[in-house]
């Protein structure tokens, strides 16, 4: 088709002559604020180079005229973070845990950066707050599998449970699978549930009694009562770390499922732990 | 102006009608599988339970199950059918390889995104963003795309046109480009010819930058460069008016095809990239804005002398909406490449809405009127079996994606600024899992915005089947406000 510029009757620009499939083009010139707009932001790419590391060479790069690096920015901006907590980060350190509490300010101090701490570490498995969930002991009540006073909870803290070092809390409650015949299981399961709550089957627990004086009462004290030093959990309360259904504690008594926690200690610094300890101490049940 | 002209040897090319048909049923079908999906993984996102334990279902199988089926079924479809009605018709020639070729092309794009989409369900994946496919579906499709290159520029070498239509220059740029992004992004050595499984050519921050200059450059030649070409043929035909500025044209595909190229790097701000390539990235994503913003004029400026059309004709409505948030979005980008800016953006949900903006307004719109256009005259139909279906699916669609668009704003913004703000005494203030918590309402919006967009889509299939059956609905023009001003 041969070119044959026109004039377009709304606009008044030419057309460049062409047409396909009936689509023709104007030639309008290129409007200037896109042009000019266009020169700004080359500019301003040009002003990026010169003020920041940017062009490539053989063996290094150019450093940029403000000498900024993101390693920079960040060393610079983590170190203003630690200089504005150093002070009382300071003093956590030095101070003892029952001096931090009896410390306003540093109390203060304590429940915030623990509260932080705790949502980073622990939440995930013992729930914003410590609200525990199934196999996850809850922290905001006073029943305590290794205790509930600020040393107990700081040792638990650093050392873990069942973890891999000479001071964490450590027990295991051997399986008595085998052991006990089906009968006799689903029985101490009675006695265990008549421990706490009216309705078992009497006449099961009266069977069982023996039998929980002989296995049980060694680490889980008369009538239940638990024991924190060997990390027996109370028996006698309506607190359950797994399920209160005689299945559960069936398949308790015979395999026994042990939780693990880490040792925080190897993880975070003192100041934390102390913080940590703080915070879970006064979420309820602390002693 | 009109088709009349020339009609008597225009008539007599054998144009190849049927592969397009068959892109444009692939395209509708598509687009609500995406939809579909996008929506499932939507309400996941809201209600986890949705998950529903089977490792099939989960969120991690079906997003890129949704993105892929997006951006390639649907988005591909959408390129493939218009691409290969566009270059016959502006080059007044017949797709070269004839009919073999055109059903290989069909037939096989099609078994690579059933074969992608399998991968994806069983887990077989290169853990590549939007390059997810594992090598043997890689290498069918590039098979499948260099026969599309060999169809398109055959066609082009055959054209009885003295000049090559601007349209056309952007769907070249965008099947060339695609190929070397797709070949050199996923270079990788299989484990064995019998698994699935492969390993990268590259690693560590070579791996990243490649992966990241590839999906940066699937957006911006698989999702810019090809729906302007769609553009730069729909909206001067539908609105029956000239191109606004050839010259214009001409500036903003150069300038966007060699600067769009460099700008991946912004993806990879604060990361262990070099600094100077993020400055490098983020420079060439400032300077695109022009460029970008070049087609968005050309669309919009080819209205003037028909901006009336708009009250009565929602197919051209949705074509213009589309170029309006195709604007929208290349100016959010720039703007979120800058580092101050994407330190607060990046990992939140902005960049989700910034996303779907333009997948939503700019590519599923453009391709909504695209199709709407095409589908009675790929079937002999005098028009569409309803606009006011039409103009109902407009809406619809236009309040979902705002819904979805804003929804994400405030999320994502939200979600960076919990993330990132300390207490008097230097501590975070809060954990992750509260500020996902604190998401929630805003996916529960998302969703809904995201269900709007599929029950438009559905209005759509009903009024294309219709239209295919060639029922026509009796009904006055739509033209509230027309019919007003008269």
């Amino acid at each position: 088709m041969p070119t044959k510029i026109e004039k377009d009757a709304y606009t008044g620009s030419d057309t460049t002559g062409h047409e396909w499939d009936g689509i023709r083009e104007l030639n309008t010139p290129l409007p200037k604020w896109w042009v000019y707009t266009f020169y700004a932001t080359i500019l301003w790419a040009i002003g990026l180079f010169i003020l920041y590391p940017a062009i490539p060479g053989l063996f290094s790069h150019s450093k940029g005229v403000l000498g900024w690096t993101t390693r920079d920015q960040v060393a610079e901006q983590m170190t203003a973070a630690q200089a504005a907590q150093a002070g009382f980060l300071d003093r956590i350190n030095q101070a003892s845990l029952e001096e931090i509490v009896g410390d306003n300010e540093l109390f203060t101090v304590a429940q915030v950066g623990g509260k932080a701490a705790f949502a980073d570490n622990c939440a995930p498995c013992h729930a914003p707050g410590g609200a525990g969930r199934p196999a996850f002991p809850v922290l905001a009540d006073d029943d305590w599998l290794w205790g509930g006073t600020l040393p107990e909870i700081s040792h638990t803290i650093s050392f873990g449970v069942r973890a891999d070092n000479d001071e964490s809390r450590f027990s295991e409650m051997p399986a008595y699978d085998g052991v006990f015949s089906g009968q006799e299981t689903a029985d101490l399961a009675q006695y265990v549930l008549s421990l706490s709550r009216p309705g078992a089957d009497l006449a099961a627990v009266e069977r069982a009694a023996p039998l929980f004086e002989d296995n049980c009462v060694a680490c889980h004290e008369v009538g239940g009562q638990g024991n924190r030093e060997l990390g027996a959990p109370r028996l006698s309360d309506q607190i359950w770390l797994y399920a209160d259904e005689e299945s559960a504690i069936v398949s308790q008594i015979n395999q026994p499922r042990h939780g693990k926690m880490p040792a925080w200690g190897e993880r975070l610094n003192e100041a934390t732990i102390k913080m940590l300890a703080v915070y879970v101490h006064s979420l309820g049940g602390g002693e | 102006m009109t088709d009349a002209a020339g009609a008597t040897p225009r008539r007599a090319i054998p144009y190849d009608e049927d592969v397009v048909r068959l892109f444009v049923v692939a395209t509708v079908f598509w687009g609500v599988a995406a939809f579909a999906v996008g929506l499932l993984i939507a309400l996941q996102l809201a209600f986890p339970v949705l998950n529903l334990e089977y490792s099939f279902t989960t969120f991690g199988r079906l997003r890129p199950l949704h993105t892929s089926a997006a951006v390639f079924a649907f988005g591909g479809n959408a390129l493939f059918a218009t691409s290969l009605y566009v270059v016959q018709r502006t080059c007044r020639a017949p797709l070269f390889g004839g009919r073999a070729l055109a059903n290989f092309l069909f037939w096989g794009y099609q078994m690579f995104i059933v074969l992608a989409a399998i991968g994806y369900l069983v887990g077989a994946t290169q853990s590549r963003e939007y390059a997810e496919p594992e090598w043997y579906v890689d290498l069918w499709l590039t098979l499948v795309w260099v026969v599309y290159l060999i169809v398109f520029l055959g066609t082009l070498l055959r054209r009885r046109e003295p000049h090559i239509y601007v349209a056309n220059w952007f769907f070249l740029a965008f099947i060339v480009t695609v190929a070397v992004l797709h070949i050199v992004n996923n270079l990788a050595v299989p484990v064995s010819l019998t698994g699935t499984k492969s390993y990268s050519l590259f690693s560590g921050v070579q791996d990243a930058l490649t992966q990241w200059w590839y999906g940066h450059n699937a957006v911006g030649f698989f999702l810019t460069a090809g729906f302007l070409g769609i553009m730069y043929y729909f909206i001067p035909k539908r609105a029956d008016r000239p191109i606004y500025s050839y010259r214009l044209s001409v500036v903003h595909f150069w300038s966007l095809i060699f600067l769009y190229i460099w700008a991946g790097p912004h993806h990879l701000h604060f990361t262990a990239l070099p600094d100077w390539a993020q400055t490098l990235g983020m420079a060439f994503s400032l300077m695109l804005w022009m460029p970008s913003w070049g087609g968005m004029i050309n669309g919009l400026m080819t209205l003037s002398g028909a901006w009336h059309k708009l009250r009565t004709d929602p197919v051209l409505r949705f074509m213009v909406a589309s170029v309006g948030f195709y604007g929208m979005s290349t100016f959010e980008g720039p703007v979120m490449s800058i580092r101050s800016v994407n330190a607060l953006s990046h990992f939140t949900d902005w960049t989700i809405g910034h996303v779907h903006s333009g997948a939503l307004g700019w590519v599923a719109f453009v391709s909504f009127g695209a199709i709407y256009h095409l589908v009675p005259k790929l079937w002999q139909r005098d028009e569409l079996y309803s606009m006011k279906l039409v103009s109902v699916h407009f809406w619809i669609a236009t309040v979902g994606i705002v819904l979805y668009v804003v929804a994400m704003w405030v999320s994502g913004i939200l979600q960076g600024l919990m993330w990132r703000s300390y207490d008097e005494l230097g501590f975070l203030q809060f954990s992750f899992v509260e500020t996902v918590q604190a998401m929630h309402p805003f996916y529960v919006i998302r969703a809904t915005g995201g269900a709007l967009f599929l029950i438009g889509a559905l209005i759509m299939v009903y009024n294309l089947w219709r239209t295919i059956r060639g029922d026509v609905r009796g009904e006055a023009p739509v033209s509230a406000f027309a019919a007003a001003a008269e």
